[in-house]
């Protein structure tokens, strides 16, 4: 089977990568083939979409040539072998640009890759280029962008959430298989909720942080974006693992996620925290999630109401801790090792001035001011310190709730996309987009946003939340849930 | 807690911030950083109400302690791909504008 031509997202390129890797082990498409095709899809749609900041066409040929070769002579070494995917422009990747959505970086050539982009490589993964993201990866609409805004393929005129909006409308798009983003309040659910695909944000520490433009520290995860369950679980087991570049990584052994998709969950004990049916969430929204719940107890699980009470100072938690650690993060970007830099000044001061104020947009300012005035003397214990220990309680919240349940299921963001522009200059309202995800960060706890309904014909996010380490529960859950359901099934009309 | 908290920034708090972490800003945008900063700092007001009292506060939520490796050569990026990037260098070296002016 040859597939020539665009096929409008829904042949070839509308595959899951499961799907697409049956094709290659049978024989029926190379991985040129399916590369020729995803790209002639990007080269249709991307007018519109703007999921990519580079694409890489020669590189992605060379390993898909790789990847055919690797096969016929029997090496095949796992799920992504010869399948095109996309990551986050916040990933290092070795020679190519790598810009985090920022004019700082607009010249910036890594000279290595990410521990995960070394992981998809020796997986032989085929990388079609570097996906569009809000600047350093802060925002929830992928608009603050310096290269310019992604739009959500189910409605053009509408953002793809963020701030991983590229890779999420890349998948949904089919302009690739699998794409990875990172998460540090949302960033890969909240844009795989608002495009109607599979998101997940790992335990802190299961993936390592090497090579992930840092944004904050104790917070950022990277994760995979995926059409199903079954191709987030694989993915995540091609990405986890140990890795001492990273101090944080987890000390635990390789797993395959796959094992954990047992389709059956009986029995299991459901949460459902009050407090994320959040003032200002969408009828539809509600409504869509009520229906989830029915969907899980008719596969047999048991859900009961919880209260988490501190998951409303959530929101203040998250933005305290994670400005502060983006301005301390962020002071490395002076203009003398790398970047844009403005270096026609007379003094080494007035190129840290200049460079920083032509280098970061707004939103990135406001978050390195907000971050060093949480920081500063005097207001040490008020903000950071107080939000450091409320995030020990929030810690304790959650893990007395897992004592009692397996995992909690909430909506993954209260509203479905909204229209472009339309919270650009209310930061506060643009951050409330992220008021049922952050809480994960918080407490470094895996959670999975799977499709979940319709409202207003754009899609709707399932969130599940397990206690650290229970990611093999949470696929299990979203697993039985997306089988259950055909909401995965449906794609955008571009 | 010793200082008094408050919500609501003056300009010259702003001018002052931005001094600490070097980013230069119109006088436009020390009016609008002023507005909006405030305003996120009311998000944080709420924090004030739980009794943290005794609270040990999280840097961190995995219980990762010092992580220690062994003292061996190995390989390291080389010079080359590093200096690429620098906006000037010379004999190997990164090299900026002089620090005092």
């Amino acid at each position: 089977m040859v597939n020539s031509g665009v096929d409008s997202g829904t042949g070839l390129t509308g595959l899951t990568a499961h799907e697409a890797q049956a094709l290659l082990s049978s024989g029926a498409v190379s991985s040129v083939e399916l590369t020729e095709a995803v790209l002639a899809r990007v080269d249709q749609v991307e007018p519109q979409i703007h999921s990519y900041i580079t694409v890489t066409r020669e590189r992605a040929f060379e390993a898909a040539v790789a990847a055919d070769e690797a096969r016929s002579a029997g090496n095949v070494s796992g799920p992504l072998t010869g399948i095109p995917v996309m990551v986050k422009d916040n990933l290092s990747t070795e020679g190519v640009a790598t810009t985090a959505g920022s004019r700082m970086l607009l010249n910036y050539t890594p000279p290595y890759d990410a521990h995960v982009v070394e992981q998809l490589r020796a997986g032989g993964a085929v990388i079609i280029g570097k996906g569009n993201l809000d600047e350093f990866a802060m925002g929830s609409s992928t608009e603050h962008s310096a290269f310019g805004a992604t739009n959500n393929p189910w409605d053009i005129d509408r953002v793809p959430g963020g701030s991983s909006g590229g890779p999420a409308a890349g998948v949904a798009a089919s302009e690739c298989f699998i794409s990875l983003g990172s998460d540090t309040g949302g960033s890969i659910r909240q844009p795989a909720a608002l495009c109607g695909i599979v998101g997940m944000k790992p335990t802190y520490g299961l993936v390592s942080r090497y090579g992930l433009i840092a944004f904050g520290s104790s917070l950022d995860q990277v994760g995979p974006f995926a059409r199903d369950v079954r191709d987030s679980a694989d993915t995540l087991s091609v990405i986890s693992g140990h890795d001492r570049r990273d101090s944080t990584s987890l000390d635990a052994p390789a797993q395959d996620f796959s094992s954990s998709l047992t389709g059956d969950i009986s029995g299991m004990k459901l949460g459902v925290p009050r407090e994320y049916l959040v003032d200002g969430m969408e009828p539809g929204v509600k409504a869509a999630f009520e229906k989830s719940l029915e969907t899980l107890e008719g596969l047999g699980a048991t859900l009961e109401e919880v209260s988490l009470p501190l998951t409303d100072q959530a929101l203040a938690v998250y933005y305290i801790i994670a400005p502060s650690e983006a301005s301390a993060n962020l002071a490395r970007y002076d203009g003398f090792k790398y970047g844009n830099a403005v270096n026609d000044v007379p003094t080494a001061w007035d190129v840290m001035d200049q460079t920083r104020e032509q280098g970061f947009g707004p939103e990135v300012k406001r978050r390195i001011l907000i971050g060093a005035y949480a920081l500063s003397a005097g207001y040490y214990d008020a903000y950071y310190k107080k939000a450091q220990q409320v995030r020990t309680l929030i810690r304790r919240e959650f893990a007395q709730t897992f004592e009692k349940f397996d995992a909690l299921v909430t909506p993954t963001s209260p509203t479905v996309a909204f229209k472009s522009g339309e919270k650009m200059d209310d930061p506060v309202a643009m951050y409330l987009s992220d008021v049922c995800t952050i809480p994960v960060n918080i407490a470094g706890l895996p959670a999975i946003s799977v499709p979940g309904g319709m409202s207003e014909g754009l899609p709707v996010g399932l969130q599940l939340i397990g206690p650290q380490m229970g990611d093999g529960t949470v696929l299990r859950v979203a697993h039985a849930y997306e089988q259950a359901t055909e909401w995965h099934k449906l794609k955008p009309g571009i | 807690m010793s200082e008094e908290v408050t919500y609501e920034l003056t300009t010259d708090e702003v001018r002052h911030i931005a001094a600490l972490t070097r980013l230069g800003l119109s006088d436009d945008e020390v009016e609008m950083m002023r507005g909006q900063l405030s305003s996120i700092l009311r998000v944080f007001e709420s924090l004030q109400q739980v009794d943290t009292e005794g609270v040990e506060p999280t840097g961190h939520t995995t219980e990762v302690r010092t992580v220690l490796r062994d003292d061996s050569a190995a390989e390291s990026l080389q010079r080359e791909g590093i200096l690429e990037n620098a906006p000037d260098s010379e004999a190997g070296y990164v090299k900026v504008r002089p620090i005092f002016g």
